[in-house]
């Protein structure tokens, strides 16, 4: 691995790693059975300089921003260090937003340049919003086919010719440690954007911190499934690796058959899951096991048993390996852990995997921490735990009550400078040096921090999405009632739990108006045509009028406590 | 090759086998995350059964934000 410390950005890390790792592959991309691209370290940096003299020559220069909206892929990385080589400024955004909502986001980060595929482009420019994102001035999109109409954007490969045409070599533009590298979404589609201002400082130290704990090195292969643009996939699915030489390999079908396949295939050594997958994967092999003639089941669960035994002080790959074969032949025989993130995991989930002989990295964190704050670091395995904080990082809880559960702050050189053009929420979240993760927990005696809930008025989807009721209330405007409010129902009447998380819209009628059938199928329609994970699962009716500011805002803090006092069970009716 | 109708209708008779449910259980303006109560990963099961069916690839791109049949069934009759 690199010596991290020696560098001062994302860029000049990537840069020095070309040469360092020049002959081993970083890349391998597959469709389905068809294998596309297949990349040493020195065929990498070949192919992407040609892209950073391009947005030079294009104009782009030290702290310019360019956008990615792919999904994941070579060219994502490719594209991403051309970025870093030019010195600008990388905003990842997610490929599964609408139109609307990315051209919202590529307006609010200022991006100058885009680069995007073309079905992803199809869309976006014939949607109403670029004359909204007027910065926007150059977009290139790769993979278009031959004739089609490309809506005054440039192709992607094209920028990769004219090179082999002769123009310069790119000028690498030195970063300093401080400066921003990225501006990282973490919620916000709606009236307010959070976007994340993460610095050079924090992707060196965040990836010193979690390669202490989970290594790469030349001959690892990370399969790359959780979208690049999601931090977690950013660290560890590119700049983790490739300072490390090791490899990332890219599927660009994602249906469950192809992904199977590509453990065994690829030899995968590690890879990130959402904590939905992670269950499907469970209850798939529980089936599979369940369907074993007696006789096997019986050798198999005491085999399972015995390994549970010899792993319970530490995790012991090869002897679980053995023990285990044909479930370990089915992974391909060299995963080391599955990383899961984006929300929380269930324990049982966890134990079940550990089990096998396969130990899942179970962690906590935020975008705004730099991805990790706690790692589990199986010495030994808890599954009752999100972890210990990883190196670097000073985790304290603020305000306990007389169960030690209290609001979980983070301090650390991986926490982001503050969200892009938000002064007042950036005092509002980070305080003295110290980041309020609006997140409830509590240590024990061996220093694991147990999660309890949550102090703020969002819900993570166990896709890991971050969804904030304020940026679903557009789609319920005009709705015919006197007001509404959208809220997490466990923000109202605080759960000690971070599963099962649910949105709700707090109604008050006109007065004399009834609730009809008629509005109740209004709300359906409306919530039907959210994404499935952004959809409300309860109607609560409100009859006072909801407290405003002087300037008509709702005081939704103070709507929470009113109706904190009802009963919610008795309250909320299901949709 | 087949109507768009015939195709809708090929969809929804999938679906159902798919997830046990009765022949006309299903309509074509059907959100399948609603209706079916499936996550997006079930879905992608769905379509590599469908993808068998009509003997066709459907690129990850061609099904993003797709949630009911009238639609798929259009990306699939693109394709036929």
């Amino acid at each position: 691995m690199l010596d991290l410390s020696l560098y001062s950005s994302v860029g000049a890390a990537l840069k020095d790693a070309m040469e360092r790792f020049a002959d081993e592959v970083c890349l391998m991309e597959a469709d389905r059975e068809r294998e596309r691209e297949r990349l040493t370290y020195r065929e990498f940096n070949a192919r992407a300089l040609p892209l950073a003299r391009a947005l030079q020559d294009a104009g782009f220069a030290a702290d310019d921003r360019a956008s990615i909206i792919m999904t994941n892929q070579s060219k994502w990385l490719l594209s991403a260090f051309a970025i870093f080589y030019a010195g600008g400024v990388l905003v990842p955004l997610d490929y599964k937003l609408t139109p609307a909502e990315q051209w919202q986001l590529l307006r609010h980060s200022g991006a100058k340049i885009l680069v995007t595929e073309y079905p992803i482009w199809r869309q976006l420019s014939t949607a109403p919003g670029r004359s909204a994102a007027p910065k926007i001035q150059t977009v290139l999109v790769t993979e278009a086919p031959q004739n089609a109409d490309l809506a005054g954007a440039l192709r992607w490969e094209a920028q990769l010719r004219q090179e082999q045409r002769g123009s310069a070599e790119p000028v690498f533009v030195p970063r300093g440690r401080k400066d921003v590298a990225s501006i990282v979404y973490s919620s916000g589609t709606g009236g307010r954007p959070k976007g994340c201002m993460m610095t050079h400082e924090n992707y060196l130290e965040q990836c010193v911190a979690l390669t202490s704990l989970y290594p790469f090195w030349p001959g690892v292969r990370y399969l790359s499934i959780l979208p690049t643009n999601h931090a977690i996939d950013f660290m560890v699915g590119f700049f983790g690796p490739f300072t490390c030489g090791a490899c990332v390999v890219h599927l660009r079908t994602l249906r469950p058959e192809f992904v199977r396949e590509a453990f065994t295939r690829y030899k995968i050594t590690y890879v990130s899951l959402v904590p939905l997958v992670l269950k499907n994967l469970q209850k798939g092999l529980e089936a599979r096991f369940a369907g074993l003639p007696r006789g096997r089941r019986k050798v198999f669960d005491f085999l399972v048993s015995v390994n549970k035994a010899l792993t319970k002080s530490q995790a012991r790959l090869w002897l679980s390996r053995r023990l285990l074969k044909q479930v370990h032949s089915g992974f391909g025989g060299e995963l080391r852990a599955i990383i899961v993130g984006g929300a929380f995991t269930e324990p049982q989930t966890l134990q079940f995997f550990y089990d096998l002989g396969i130990p899942v990295a179970n962690g906590y964190g935020l975008t705004e921490a730099g991805t990790a704050i706690t790692v589990n670091d199986l010495r030994p395995f808890r599954a009752d735990t999100v972890g210990k904080p990883l190196p670097g990082m000073e985790v304290k809880i603020v305000d306990p009550g007389a169960d030690g559960v209290g609001e979980v702050y983070v301090r650390s050189k991986t926490v982001m400078l503050g969200y892009l053009n938000e002064p007042e929420l950036t005092a509002e979240t980070i305080v003295g040096g110290w980041l309020r993760t609006g997140d409830l927990g509590k240590f024990d005696g061996q220093g694991h921090l147990h999660l309890s809930g949550r102090k703020k008025n969002m819900i993570v989807t166990e896709e890991g999405k971050n969804i904030y009721p304020e940026d679903i209330e557009a789609a319920f405007e005009s709705l015919a009632v006197k007001e509404f409010c959208v809220f997490a129902a466990n923000y109202i009447w605080q759960r000690r739990s971070m599963v099962g998380e649910q949105l709700m819209i707090v109604i008050h009628l006109e007065a004399g108006q009834a609730f009809s059938e008629q509005l109740k199928q209004d709300i359906i329609l409306r919530n039907n045509r959210l994404l499935n994970y952004k959809r409300i699962h309860g109607i609560v009716l409100h009859e006072e009028d909801f407290p405003r500011t002087a300037s008509l805002k709702i005081k939704r803090n103070e709507l929470a406590e009113r109706l904190a006092k009802l009963e919610r069970d008795r309250v909320i009716l299901p949709l | 090759m087949p109507t768009l109708e015939e195709t809708t209708r090929e969809v929804l008779n999938l679906a159902a086998t798919h997830f046990k449910l009765a022949a006309g259980t299903l309509a074509p303006e059907d959100d399948f995350f609603k209706k079916l109560g499936i996550d997006s990963l079930q879905t992608l099961e769905l379509l590599s059964r469908i993808e068998n069916h009509f003997g066709i690839e459907l690129p990850d791109y061609e099904v993003q934000g797709v949630s009911d049949f009238k639609t798929l069934a259009e990306r699939i009759q693109s394709r036929l």
